[in-house]
């Protein structure tokens, strides 16, 4: 089977969305705090994933964007949960090797004054595996 | 000794082209029992019918099983022909092999198999068929109608025509129902007062139609035909019969600021009111909780004001009786609360209104009388936000999962009307899909797009934040574009789900009529009887059945007037003889029966019983009240003694298809 | 009544304020919150991935560990809180889930999600009652308009966290109700502040922040409380606004228990 397509079940499947449930009503990019910053938008990894077009989100910066507030989530009207969908494309993507977005000896030059230990442990997870 | 007639149907090639019918009919006639069994290319034209009524007669056949469609289709057809050659209808079976057979399968020999299985299986039934006669029940003459909206107003209009008696039972103060919040209709933009407040009137005076308002039904018992209803009549405190409407009290109540809920709360009104001025009938209320004199005891000028002394500040709730033949229900709905759903801010700003709210800021009844003001400071709204689907076709458990049908075309109307009449506003409307398959609808809708400019937009609201001015900062989507917006707006309207009206669930329990899980009345079949209650003698008018605009609402209401006419000019029902009764023998009193029966059928009476040493024993038995009793079948398949038995469908019966089946 | 708390790293380090006058606080309502013996972060971040084992098992060690000691569990941070609660609900709702993290963990007795958890405003609420903290207060907040500021991880996904309305939260507002001063309603409250994102850039979170800050001073507040480290931090930093302080939700409380006092808030 194309790998693309399998890349697109596999997402479905370790985040429990059916993309077949979306009814393309915008709710989850009207919603989204990080519009301007990203690539590709909720409602676009939506109809990507349900279209097989895996090998472009995974090298998207969008992944990378998503805040994980959980407004998609919150917020669709169908269920579908976009936000859990980007979740489950980025460790796709972090899980490759050598891929993770975050070095260890990044952190020394990011770290301000005052940063919380949270905002660190929390990019870790986000950013690599 | 039986005599049975076979008769194998061709259906044209529908059930020929699968099925081996000569095959059948051959098969069939070696049957015990059957001394005569043919084919015929068409059992249900006029020709068709005449070989079954000849061979009764040349035979004298006595029973005879049909083989062809659904008995859904033609059982009556074949009924009245066995009727027609003199004998008992009921000594007459169908065998379904077009639907449950010549349809569903492919193959021609197990097709055949199962069309001979199907025969013999009536066959059998056949054999220990016996006759029946429909028994009969008087019909009272007077109809019921449930909710005095457009729907419940046009059907009584219809039945009281056609010479019955009708009585409105209405919750509200005045008939009318929502239709009287509405400024203007689609696509045709006439004013719905114009069109309505003729039709209130023509309902309070027609000599065969009683308003009985600020009422509810109470209780209700009995059956088709039959029906026993308490109704309660509400306090209303003002004598209906001297009130003249004139408005005096109004001008004087000193209690002022009594939420308005026929204005949705955006204005108030006085603790005693008229809701409008075109109410029918038009007379005052007082709205107890509010009135110093009857919370306080401490003012009492309306009545000292009254000209016509109508206030009765000691008026009580009151019970009354009446009997009816058919009821018609017409409870309506409502639009859903939108407190899931305040990412529109709709509990933290009041310019974020629903679109009835918009109806009534627009309405010249309204709070602007007729100019659109935004709620918060009373300002011309210059840039209004319309989002349609708001908790409608959600799955997601915030809202209801069906499609509301009406908000599209109503959304349409709001924008056009508001670009109209202020062209110097911008509209927008978020949609995700435009629905507009009605009459005239698409061509409205293209026209506030084309004509009227409203800026569609393919998109959704994300997020509404309410600013300290009153204003809207809107964030949304544009799918078509890829973007998202920010639309600084001064007014957000939103296009809530319709709901059935809360009253309709206890009215569905007392009717023992069914609703969906949505509690949407269910209708008897959703093409072929769709104004006729599940519950014989009750019929569906408007949205209570399910999201409606208003042509449907009338056009429904029409029908289901003609439904209930058609029962009221019987003298006599004939019932269907198909009903459960109990052997009092055989049954323990234990009212399983009485528990499951979902029509009220079965009562149980203590009896006495005469033994065989000359005693006399009282036992509790169930008995079944055949006009009630619609044949379900229910009570026979938990009746733990086999008491319980239907006519014309006895266990006996039932064993021995199975038998046949499968022996 | 005693709870076993689960502090999180930030507490220790950036965030002490929020950990003392929460404990302070507790003690002076009735309640203790008693740490948990060798925590480990929490993660700081809820992965939702079905096969994501191996980033819930800090959370379930403390749960079991609270389940041991028979004791509800308590955070004050709202990412924690967020993590430890959506990990405890998989424990319950996803059996394939519970196994794998059992087999991995080899508790004495396996773990399947026994543990309430609650956030101290839940407890607040809850537990003590609001009325109650209003009788404790010594030093009420008269006159002050305060904004509360939810951010995502209190609120979201509202179907699991059960927390409060996720779109328009009261719990904070009676909660500064209780402590005498005036709560402002601002819509924004429940908007994400950029999250971690400010560790890549600081800009994309301060645009988030300064609508939120904006916002909430349009609709009148003096100053802001929150249960995040990192909402605090980016709110203060990214802030193109400086008029607006923000402070840790217990800070206010130990300042009208009369347990800490602090000048702004007089």
């Amino acid at each position: 089977m194309d790998k693309n397509k399998l890349l697109s079940e596999q997402v479905q499947r370790n985040s429990g969305v059916d993309v077949s449930k979306c009814m393309r009503c915008g709710k989850c990019t009207a919603t989204c705090p990080n519009y301007d910053l990203m690539e590709y938008h909720p409602h676009q990894f939506v109809n990507m994933v349900e279209n097989d077009k895996l090998d472009v989100l995974m090298k998207s910066s969008s992944l990378y964007l998503c805040l994980n507030c959980f407004a998609c989530v919150e917020r669709c009207p169908r269920g579908v949960e976009p936000g859990k969908l980007v979740e489950a494309i980025r460790l796709e993507a972090v899980r490759q090797k050598e891929n993770n977005h975050l070095k260890p000896d990044q952190i020394v030059e990011k770290l301000t004054e005052g940063m919380p230990q949270q905002a660190i442990t929390t990019a870790f997870r986000k950013y690599t595996k | 000794m039986q005599k049975i007639g076979v008769f194998v149907c061709h259906c044209g090639t529908n059930i020929s082209a699968t099925v081996d019918v000569k095959k059948v009919a051959e098969t069939l006639g070696k049957e015990p029992g059957v001394v005569y069994s043919t084919d015929y290319q068409f059992m249900c034209s006029s020709s068709g019918q005449n070989l079954v009524i000849d061979k009764i007669k040349e035979l004298g056949l006595t029973g005879v099983v049909i083989c062809s469609c659904s008995p859904r289709m033609h059982e009556k057809t074949f009924r009245k022909a066995a009727d027609k050659a003199g004998l008992n209808s009921f000594l007459l079976e169908m065998a379904n092999i077009r639907e449950q057979d010549a349809w569903v399968h492919k193959n021609r020999e197990e097709a055949t198999l199962k069309a001979v299985a199907l025969a013999r299986a009536a066959v059998a039934k056949v054999h220990l068929n016996t006759p029946l006669t429909p028994g009969s029940s008087d019909v009272n003459k007077r109809a019921l109608v449930i909710g005095g909206g457009i729907a419940g107003m046009q059907a009584a209009l219809d039945i009281a025509d056609a010479g019955f008696k009708v009585d409105i039972v209405e919750r509200e103060a005045t008939i009318g129902g929502t239709m009287t919040q509405i400024d203007k209709t689609f696509p045709t933009l006439d004013c719905a007062s114009c069109i309505l407040t003729p039709k209130m009137v023509d309902c309070e005076q027609h000599e065969n139609i009683s308003l009985v308002t600020k009422s509810e039904v109470d209780t209700i018992e009995g059956y088709v035909g039959n029906f026993t209803v308490k109704i309660k009549h509400k306090a209303k405190y003002v004598d209906p019969d001297k009130c003249t409407g004139c408005g005096l009290c109004i001008q004087k109540c000193p209690s002022k600021k009594v939420p308005d809920p026929f204005n949705l709360n955006l204005a108030p009104h006085t603790a005693i009111n008229i809701t409008f001025p075109q109410a029918v009938p038009l007379v005052a209320t007082i709205d107890a909780d509010n009135c110093l004199m009857i919370q306080k005891g401490k003012c009492g000028l309306c009545a000292t004001v009254c000209p016509a002394d109508a206030i009765n500040y000691e008026d009580k709730d009151s019970i009354e009786e009446k009997k009816y033949g058919a009821i018609i229900v017409s409870t309506g709905f409502k639009p859903i609360s939108l407190h899931n759903f305040d990412e529109y801010a709709y509990d933290n700003s009041p310019n974020v209104v629903t679109s009835l709210e918009y109806e009534r800021l627009m309405s010249a009844t309204g709070p602007g009388k007729g100019t659109v003001l935004r709620p918060s400071d009373g300002k011309h709204p210059k840039t209004i936000v319309f989002q349609q689907c708001v908790g409608s076709r959600d799955t997601s458990g915030r809202g209801k999962t069906y499609c509301s049908g009406i908000c599209c075309m109503y959304t349409a109307k709001h924008a056009m009307l508001t670009r109209e009449k202020y062209p110097d506003t911008d509209v927008y409307v978020f949609y995700t899909d435009v629905r507009s398959p009605g009459k005239g609808f698409d061509e409205f809708y293209r026209r506030a797009v084309e004509k009227y400019h409203v800026h569609y937009i393919k998109g959704a609201i994300g997020k509404v934040v309410p600013m300290s001015n009153g204003n809207l900062q809107i964030q949304a989507s544009d799918l078509l574009m890829n973007e998202q917006l920010h639309i600084e707006a001064d007014l957000l309207v939103l296009a809530a789900a319709m709901e059935p009206d809360k009253s309709a669930k206890p009215l569905a329990q007392k009717l023992t009529a069914s609703m969906d899980n949505d509690d949407w009345f269910t209708e008897s079949h959703p093409k072929l009887r769709p104004v006729e209650s599940p519950t014989a003698g009750v019929f569906l008018a408007g949205a209570c059945q399910g999201p409606k605009d208003i042509p449907q609402t009338v056009a429904q209401a029409g029908a289901a007037a003609s439904k209930a006419i058609g029962l009221l000019i019987k003298d006599k029902l004939q019932g269907n003889p198909c009903v459960a009764h109990s052997d009092e023998n055989m049954c323990n009193g234990c009212s399983q029966c009485a528990n499951v029966c979902p029509y009220g059928a079965i009562t149980y009476e203590e009896k006495d019983f005469r033994m065989p040493d000359r005693t006399t024993l009282v036992r509790r038995v169930a008995s079944v009240n055949p006009a009630v009793c619609q044949g379900c079948g229910a009570c026979t398949v938990v009746c733990p003694s086999g008491a319980m038995d239907l006519f014309g469908f006895s266990n006996k019966q039932i064993l021995a298809e199975v038998d046949a089946l499968c022996l | 009544m005693v709870y076993s708390y689960y502090p999180g790293c930030t507490l220790k380090n950036t965030a002490k304020e929020l950990d003392e006058c929460g404990r302070i606080s507790a003690e002076a309502l009735g309640f203790t919150l008693e740490e948990i013996t060798d925590w480990q972060c929490c993660g700081g971040q809820y992965t939702s991935g079905k096969d994501e084992i191996v980033t819930k098992l800090s959370s379930v060690r403390a749960l079991d560990d609270a389940k041991k000691s028979e004791q509800d569990l308590v955070t004050l941070c709202s990412a924690c809180y967020n993590v430890i609660k959506q990990t405890n609900n998989a424990m319950i709702e996803d059996s394939d889930m519970q196994m794998k993290v059992n087999n991995y963990l080899k508790l004495d007795e396996p773990y399947k999600g026994e543990t309430s958890v609650y956030h101290f405003l839940e407890v607040l609420r809850d537990k003590v009652g609001f009325d109650k903290v209003k009788e404790a207060v010594k030093a009420p907040l008269k006159g002050k308009k305060v904004g509360a500021y939810y951010g995502c991880l209190l609120l979201r996904p509202g179907k699991v966290l059960q927390f409060d309305d996720p779109e328009n939260p009261k719990i904070m507002e009676d909660f500064i109700k209780a402590l005498g001063g005036t709560p402002v309603i601002y819509n924004m409250r429940n908007e994400c502040c950029g999250g971690y994102t400010i560790l890549e850039d600081t800009d994309a979170a301060g645009r988030n922040t300064s609508k939120i800050l904006l916002n909430a001073e349009d609709m009148g507040a003096d100053f802001l409380i929150t249960a995040c480290p990192l909402c605090q931090y980016n709110l203060m930093q990214n802030s193109l606004s400086e008029k607006t302080p923000i402070y840790y939700f217990t800070e206010l409380l130990a300042h009208a228990l009369g347990l800490r006092e602090k000048e702004c808030f007089k």
